[in-house]
């Protein structure tokens, strides 16, 4: 059976200015970043359908000891979308000296970055980025 | 399905070792087996937690190796195991399996570990393998990250200000190093302080360097046997009650993991087939590889409501002599996490607890004793009830 939507295509649909996701026949759930199935209820009926890019970030930390091949310091983040689904990425635009207990809760937009290249990865490595509305 | 016992034990010295990954591994497996009264020829199967042996040695199919090196028979299938952190738990469930279906009745299960053969950028990126290649680890996320966003969204969930949440597990760490310093094999033998562990350096905020486990080198080995041919190997027979394994998806797939559900899953397993309740169970050992990770677990296994676990370590129920003693070896934190061995060290410790021979960090009377090992993002977990 194939893939409904790969992460190849979710990240060059990001690097597009689109976040795309899958959207469950079923239950009416959405699931970003894509799976083979719906990500509430297991259901193989879902169709590739565009996501707001907005969201509520939920959680945080600044990195301070990095694993080899990338530079700290830098804002790790959590954020949950308008349409459900949790996504991880980096928080840009904001100092990671300045990174408090106020950010809980803020809004931000889904963006993205090319990552330099990486040992052990396959291939171009595309990675979410949040910044503050 | 057959009962299955431990018989013998062993358990390298916990830090920095010289050894190579088949050199700690039969230390610790040459010390099991000789504790079981047989010789290695007498072992009918392997099963080898190791995660990351080939970033350490550039070592791979590390297992058939390790029998060999022990004098195993070419009979013997020797087999690797991997399961993140949770490898060495997840090797003695494989080993249990195999001998309560009546396959075979002597197993040697284990694990190893030589994390400080590499430096830490290099092991903070390959632990960091252990999350979701596609979704997680290109931000850069660490383990200690992700413990770290844990602590923000249990702060959160449970209504409680971060800086009361970073002194309680400020007291997980003065604890578990409290207990390790009763314990010759363990990475770190002194005592610290809260205040040691707020001015430490900033790992990945709220934690800090004493709120993380350390890289470790180490193993640890036990030979399981049926009921049938337990009493040929040791008088002191520590039965397997209860064992469960719970898996689940990246840390995003979980949403808040205010519940941690594949520890629920494998804790509900383990007592389910014990047909015993967390009350029953007199000594704990289980993954804190982050002091926040202590008490994330002490409530997913069921011995403490959620969002009370941090306050059952500031009345002291945790610690020994408390009502539930939580990682008397030091746990993780100050024994010292070689991963791919934890889970295996975690069943020495409560075997010994169990047989009294745990000297000054002996929990006295305790009958039944529960280990938990976690590997990943919440993503693969083991918890296994023992009993005499
Ligand atoms: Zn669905």
């Amino acid at each position: 059976m194939a893939y409904p939507l790969t992460g190849r295509q979710f990240y060059e649909g990001l690097k597009q200015g689109r976040l795309l996701g899958l959207k469950c026949e079923e239950c009416g759930a959405h699931t970003a970043p894509p799976k083979m199935a719906c990500a509430e209820c297991g259901s193989v009926s879902v169709t590739v359908t565009g996501l707001s890019g907005r969201g509520v970030l939920r959680t945080f930390t600044v990195v301070r000891v990095a694993p080899e091949g990338f530079q700290a310091p830098y804002i790790v983040a959590v954020s949950e979308l308008a349409e459900g689904p949790w996504l991880m990425g980096n928080l840009e635009g904001v100092a990671a000296d300045q990174a408090d207990e106020s950010l809980m809760g803020r809004q931000v937009r889904v963006g993205y970055r090319i990552l330099p290249p990486l040992d052990y990865a396959a291939g171009e490595v595309v990675t979410i980025t949040f910044s503050l509305e | 399905m057959r009962r299955v016992a431990v018989a013998g034990v062993g358990m390298t010295r916990f830090g920095r070792s010289d050894l190579t990954l088949v050199e700690l591994f039969a230390e610790a497996a040459m010390e099991a087996v000789n504790a079981s009264n047989i010789k290695a020829r007498d072992v009918q199967a392997l099963f080898l937690g190791n995660v990351l042996g080939d970033f350490e040695e550039g070592q791979l199919n590390l297992a058939p190796l390790c029998a060999n090196e022990l004098g195993m028979a070419n009979e013997v299938p020797a087999t690797r195991v991997e399961g993140a952190c949770a490898s060495g738990g997840v090797a003695i469930r494989e080993a249990l399996a195999w001998v309560a279906a009546g396959f075979y009745d002597i197993v040697l299960a284990g694990g190893v570990e030589r994390a400080t053969a590499m430096d830490t950028p290099l092991a903070t990126r390959t632990f960091a393998m252990n999350s979701d290649a596609r979704y997680e680890a290109n931000t850069g996320v660490t383990f200690p990250a992700v413990f770290a966003m844990l602590a923000r969204l249990y702060a959160q969930t449970h209504g409680l200000s971060l800086q009361t949440l970073k002194e309680q597990m400020a007291l997980v760490a003065v604890k578990n190093h409290r207990h390790g310093a009763r314990n010759p094999l363990a990475q770190f033998q002194k005592e610290i302080t809260v205040e040691m562990v707020l001015q430490s350096a900033m790992v990945a905020d709220p934690l800090q360097l004493f709120d993380c486990c350390p890289f470790t080198d180490g193993a640890a080995a036990l030979v399981l046997a049926s009921e049938d041919v337990i009493t040929r190997l040791t008088d002191k027979p520590v039965y397997i009650l209860g064992v469960g394994q719970g898996s689940n998806g990246a840390l995003i797939r979980q949403k808040n993991p205010a519940r941690i559900r594949a520890r629920e899953a494998a804790a509900g397993q383990a007592f389910r087939m014990a047909g015993l309740k967390p009350s029953d169970v007199d000594v704990v050992e289980l993954h804190d590889c982050f002091t926040i990770a202590e008490i994330l677990a002490s409530e997913a296994m069921g011995f403490f409501p959620y969002g009370e676990g941090g306050r059952a370590v500031e009345k002291g129920e945790t610690t020994l002599g408390g009502r539930l003693p939580v990682n008397p070896s030091g746990g993780l934190k100050a024994k010292g996490h070689p991963i791919g061995a934890t889970g295996v060290a975690q069943a020495c410790e409560i075997v010994r607890q169990l047989r009294g021979e745990c000297g000054e960090r002996q929990v006295e009377g305790a009958r039944i004793g529960m280990s938990d090992t976690l590997g990943g993002d919440l993503a693969t977990v083991v918890d296994i009830i023992y009993g005499v």
